[in-house]
């Protein structure tokens, strides 16, 4: 018996070793998830035993410190160069970050009507909705170092707040959710790790479904049946079902559909990540939510609110504005069509067409030159140029009368031939009618 | 029992390593693995701890140094992901055997030689992996892309030869 032992030592010390860690995963592994039998309780949470959580921690102690300190070595280089060194194009930059405000301000007015309307008809419903109140913001420390399991470090943990199973987000989506919580680190599951699932909702049909990830780093929807709604670029949302993400988070754009070979009838829908879960650097961490907006967001909101009604004060002035030049070129353009003499008889359609007419033209412009009246074929005392200019009047002297000679005035060249005794008439500056719009005929 | 000379081959070509080495070069190994891929994502291809394993394995020759030392090194690597505490174990272990027991047998310290043990062991790995998620865990839909791990293979074995060389200048003669 002992020379058994003696001479299968080595195979004999190789399986008590693998059956050790068979046992060991035996005791971690619980039943796993069916497909389309999702539910929070059921997808990846960190119910580890506490002595496996025990030695997850044992580990990320001894590694943890090694990333902070190479970390903060990078950190600080990179702070130095870009903030002292590498400040080309700063005020380009500046100057087009100032106008990106300015538009997403005119943006926020008009979202913010909406907003307010959602919450007005949200009242009405008596609608039940969770608006992320309090994040934390982490750094990004280090991966599990293995592309089949898609987990990454960050430097907060329980003493910044932190509790497994609480989403974590960027600016462009979400990210995953806190597995593992240590005091000073956490571990974060990924959306496209294999153990990984969400609760999401497509964002023009309202088609809810489970999001997973799969072992290729891939994050798929395979629990719907083919629609031919579903089309490709749409945009996935989180349905807040799971109780893990809040709901209307972005996770991604809808990539490719095509039919599951190993689920039929299901469709695998490929999804791509809205955010970019290969470089990630920075993330928030939801640590809660409420059911009204939170403060900052009501202010958002107020801001939003008076910069749409100051563009609708804006937009009304300059409608009246316009409005009032349009007027004033309306009557401007009825005088001009009721006076026969106010057209050209050499460009007979510059003044029936509205639109030649310059808007800002004044009434007094309008049909350019004077044009002489018609002579007369009977002149009497009332003719115009007939009676002469009271400075040419001497007093005291006889009226002299009505002149025996008409004139003769030629309206084409503007010439006149006037008797040298005829006083002549003070010139007028304008025959135009002044601008007051006479009133309607047909009124 | 097998009666070694005191020239034999496996007394000329067994070597050991200082404690600090045999401690630090793991640790140092697992910690680049997961700090590399943060910067540079596609580092997360190669397996570092793998070819240490690989090399204390075929340096040592001896299987059940070999067998512990994959084991330590896979569960540490094992407790820094989400995956189950084994998986990586399991693999190494039994890699750590194997590449004890070739040593045995095979010059390693042909270029050569070392392409093939890393091409076949990093397949090997792979397969092994794949065993333990399917048939031990009960992951009915873990996949492998079989041409990702040929690639990876390949990589790891790219990476390897500079690797060995480095830790070559720690090995002490017994």
């Amino acid at each position: 018996m002992e020379s058994f032992f003696v001479r299968f030592k080595n195979p004999l010390i190789l399986i008590a070793i693998l059956l050790a860690q068979a046992v060991g995963l035996a005791i971690q592994v619980r039943r796993p998830v069916e497909p389309g039998a999702f539910s929070s309780k059921t997808v990846s949470t960190s119910t580890d035993p506490h002595s496996v959580s025990l030695v997850r921690y044992w580990a990320s102690s001894v590694v943890t410190p090694f990333e902070r300190f190479f970390l903060t070595i990078g950190h600080n280089v990179r702070f130095g160069w870009s903030n002292y060194i590498d400040l080309r194009h700063t005020r380009q930059q500046n100057a087009a970050l100032q106008q990106q405000i300015a538009d997403m301000r005119l943006q926020q007015a008009a979202i913010a009507q909406d907003a307010l309307q959602g919450l007005r008809l949200q009242a009405l419903l008596n609608f039940q909705q969770h608006y992320v109140a309090r994040t934390v913001a982490a750094q990004v420390i280090g991966t599990s170092g293995s592309d089949l399991s898609r987990m990454v470090y960050i430097d907060k943990g329980k003493e910044d707040g932190l509790k497994p199973d609480q989403a974590v987000i960027t600016p462009d989506g979400i990210v995953g959710k806190l597995r593992d919580v240590f005091p000073h680190t956490s571990q974060v599951l990924l959306i496209d790790d294999q153990t990984s699932g969400a609760g999401v909702l497509l964002s023009s049909t309202r088609i809810r479904g489970i999001l997973r990830g799969t072992s290729t780093g891939r994050i798929i929807i395979n629990n719907l049946t083919t629609d031919s709604r579903i089309k490709s670029g749409e945009t996935v949302l989180t349905s807040g079902g799971d109780q893990v993400y809040p709901r209307g988070l972005p996770v991604g754009t809808i990539e490719t559909i095509a039919p599951d070979p190993d689920h039929q009838p299901y469709t695998m829908i490929r999804v791509r990540p809205a955010a970019n879960l290969s470089q990630l650097e920075e993330v928030l961490i939801i640590t809660g939510t409420r059911p009204d907006l939170p403060l900052t967001a009501k202010q958002d909101l107020a801001v939003g609110a008076a910069t749409a009604e100051e563009q609708a004060k804006a937009a009304a002035a300059h409608a009246a504005e316009l409005k009032a030049i349009e007027d004033a070129k309306s009557a401007a353009q009825i005088v001009a069509d009721r006076l026969p003499s106010l057209h050209d008889s050499n460009n007979p359609d510059a003044t029936a067409d509205p639109k030649n007419s310059k808007p800002d033209v004044g009434p007094s412009a309008v049909g350019g030159r004077v044009p002489r009246p018609l002579p007369t074929l009977h002149p009497d005392r009332y003719t115009s140029g007939s009676t002469p200019s009271a400075a040419d009047l001497t007093p005291g002297a006889p009226n002299p009368g009505p002149s025996a000679v008409p004139r003769t005035t030629t309206p084409s060249t503007g010439d006149s031939s006037e008797p040298a005794s005829t006083p002549k008439p003070p010139a007028r500056k304008s025959q135009t009618p002044p601008a007051t719009p006479e009133p309607n005929p047909n009124n | 029992m097998p009666i070694h000379s005191y020239t034999s081959r496996r007394e000329l070509e067994e070597h050991s390593f200082h404690p600090a080495v045999t401690l630090l070069v793991p640790v140092a190994a697992i910690v680049l693995q997961a700090l590399l891929p943060r910067p540079f994502p596609r580092f997360a291809i190669f397996d570092l701890p793998l070819l240490i394993t690989i090399f204390f394995a075929v340096s040592r020759r001896s299987p059940i140094a070999g067998a512990l030392t994959g084991a330590a090194i896979g569960l540490l690597q094992d407790a820094l992901t989400a995956q189950p505490i084994g998986i990586n174990g399991i693999a190494k272990t039994v890699i750590g055997y194997t590449a004890a027991s070739i040593g045995l047998q095979i010059d390693v310290e042909n270029i050569t030689t070392r392409v093939l043990i890393n091409f076949g062991f990093s397949l090997l790995n792979s397969l092994l992996l794949f065993l333990i998620n399917r048939r031990l865990i009960g992951l009915s839909d873990f996949h492998l892309s079989w041409t990702h791990e040929l690639i990876r293979a390949a990589a790891n074995t790219l990476l390897a030869i500079p690797v060995f060389l480095f830790l070559d200048r720690a090995k002490r003669t017994e």
